[in-house]
């Protein structure tokens, strides 16, 4: 076998200000259609450390379905308005707030339910990744190792149900109850 | 409001810490401060609790899939997509993605933006009295070949005023958007121009505190890139981080 290289990670730079015309998609927000059977939203607002809204961020989302799949179809961009692809891509508004439409996630491997969550804004050098876990999944959440590891802040991967297949997430970039975000050291 | 030489103080106090804990036995930052103050957007943004290390799942270690159906070739062409030719200095940008084991990234999406010839971009909120070019839209996209090779042609950005503090000007750029074949690739970043007289003045650019991490993000100008009587060539490879997934061919892609 060759012996291994190992090439040197490009660095991130921040997507601000001015991206607005650029990577916004087309019902980017809609991993599957308001309509479709079993249908959820997951919303919420994005502050900064004053607990002002960050008005120019992107948030991704990205999981499997139902049943725990991962999608591997082609054609992530488009939405055909019937299929899962796994993928969302939305902007704050001028509340700070996004929303994504989407099913509830099976559990994956032995982590309980969850949708991974990006962040990218203006004034953030790296993006962050963080988890959206589910609140009625208790017993999955006691065996689940990013729950555990973050102890005393888990809370703040937990979403917050709010309505009829609706579910609350709020990041917060700092301060009081700042979100926990993951390094995967991939 | 702050000056220019405030800003490049503190750059400049920056620098000399990153220098010496690296002198102290620390590994060199490979990515910009989450925490820059010169950067003034960073202050209020930047989480203060160190990022959590966690072992991906699958889903994690996987990546949306995208195809032709996405993206239509021409979009990798920046300056075709108006009836006129846009004003500025045409260039290509080519270059490939691999991954941290030097391994082509196959078929996944690049996504690039930019200011136009002026250094105005097509967007709202920016407002400077630069002119917008009816000709340029700045936005582009493609798919990775199977050589992880990418290739845009477009127009040379301009630098462009920005409020950090006065008279702050960014080095000029391009944006770029990036999928590997983990979801824990995704990057975005920014190819800037070798010799910008902004760099040193610059806290975004800055806030890689390590000048080699620094100098990964510039495009080599490249003559044997340049095309006769058309356009200068860049070149700019891409190194996403090393996925600890296994390694799998895409099987049934229309890449």
């Amino acid at each position: 076998m060759s012996e291994e290289l190992k090439f040197v990670q490009t660095p991130s730079q921040t997507i601000g200000p001015f991206f607005g015309f650029a990577l916004p998609i087309e019902r980017g927000e809609q991993l599957v259609p308001g309509h479709r059977a079993g249908a959820i939203r997951l919303h919420g607002t994005v502050t900064d450390g004053a607990g002002e809204p960050v008005i120019d961020a992107v948030v991704e989302a990205w999981q499997a379905d139902e049943t725990g799949a991962i999608s591997t179809e082609c054609g992530v961009l488009a939405r055909d308005g019937y299929g899962f692809t796994g993928f969302g891509r939305t902007s704050t508004n001028l509340a700070g707030a996004y929303s994504f439409t989407t099913v509830k996630p099976g559990a994956v491997g032995r982590s309980a339910p969850y949708v991974l969550i990006t962040i990218f804004a203006r004034g953030l050098t790296r993006h962050l990744f963080t988890r959206a876990y589910f609140p009625e999944d208790v017993d999955a959440h006691a065996g689940d190792a990013v729950l555990s590891a973050a102890g005393g802040r888990a809370g703040t991967l937990v979403s917050v149900a709010d309505g009829d297949g609706s579910y609350r997430f709020d990041i917060r970039l700092q301060g009081e109850n700042e979100t926990v975000y993951l390094d995967f050291d991939a | 409001m702050t000056t220019q030489s405030e800003i490049t103080a503190e750059i400049e106090a920056a620098e000399a810490d990153a220098a010496r804990r690296v002198a102290g036995g620390e590994l060199p930052a490979l990515q910009p401060r989450l925490d820059y103050p010169a950067y003034r957007s960073t202050g209020l943004r930047h989480p203060t609790h160190e990022l959590m290390r966690a072992d991906p799942e699958e889903i994690e270690r996987v990546s949306p899939t995208f195809g032709h159906s996405d993206v239509n070739v021409l979009e990798s062409d920046l300056t075709i997509q108006h009836a006129g030719e846009p004003i500025g200095e045409r260039i290509t940008v080519s270059g490939r993605v691999l991954d941290g084991e030097g391994r082509p990234v196959r078929g996944q999406l690049i996504e690039v933006w930019q200011a136009n010839s002026a250094g105005r971009y097509v967007h709202k909120r920016d407002q400077h009295p630069a002119p917008l070019d009816p000709n340029f839209s700045g936005v582009g996209r493609a798919i990775t070949g199977d050589d992880g090779g990418y290739r845009f042609t477009t127009i040379r950005p301009g630098p462009y005023p920005w409020l950090n503090h006065v008279n702050a000007w960014r080095p000029a750029h391009i944006h770029f958007s990036l999928f590997g074949t983990a979801f824990t690739q995704r990057l975005i970043t920014q190819m800037y121009f070798p010799g910008d007289p902004l760099f040193a003045l610059d806290p975004i650019y800055q806030s890689i505190t390590d000048p080699a991490a620094r100098a990964r993000l510039l495009g080599h100008y490249t003559h044997d890139d340049s095309v006769p009587e058309f356009s200068l060539g860049y070149r700019w490879d891409i190194v996403l981080t090393g996925p600890r997934a296994t390694w799998m061919e895409a099987e049934g892609s229309d890449v």
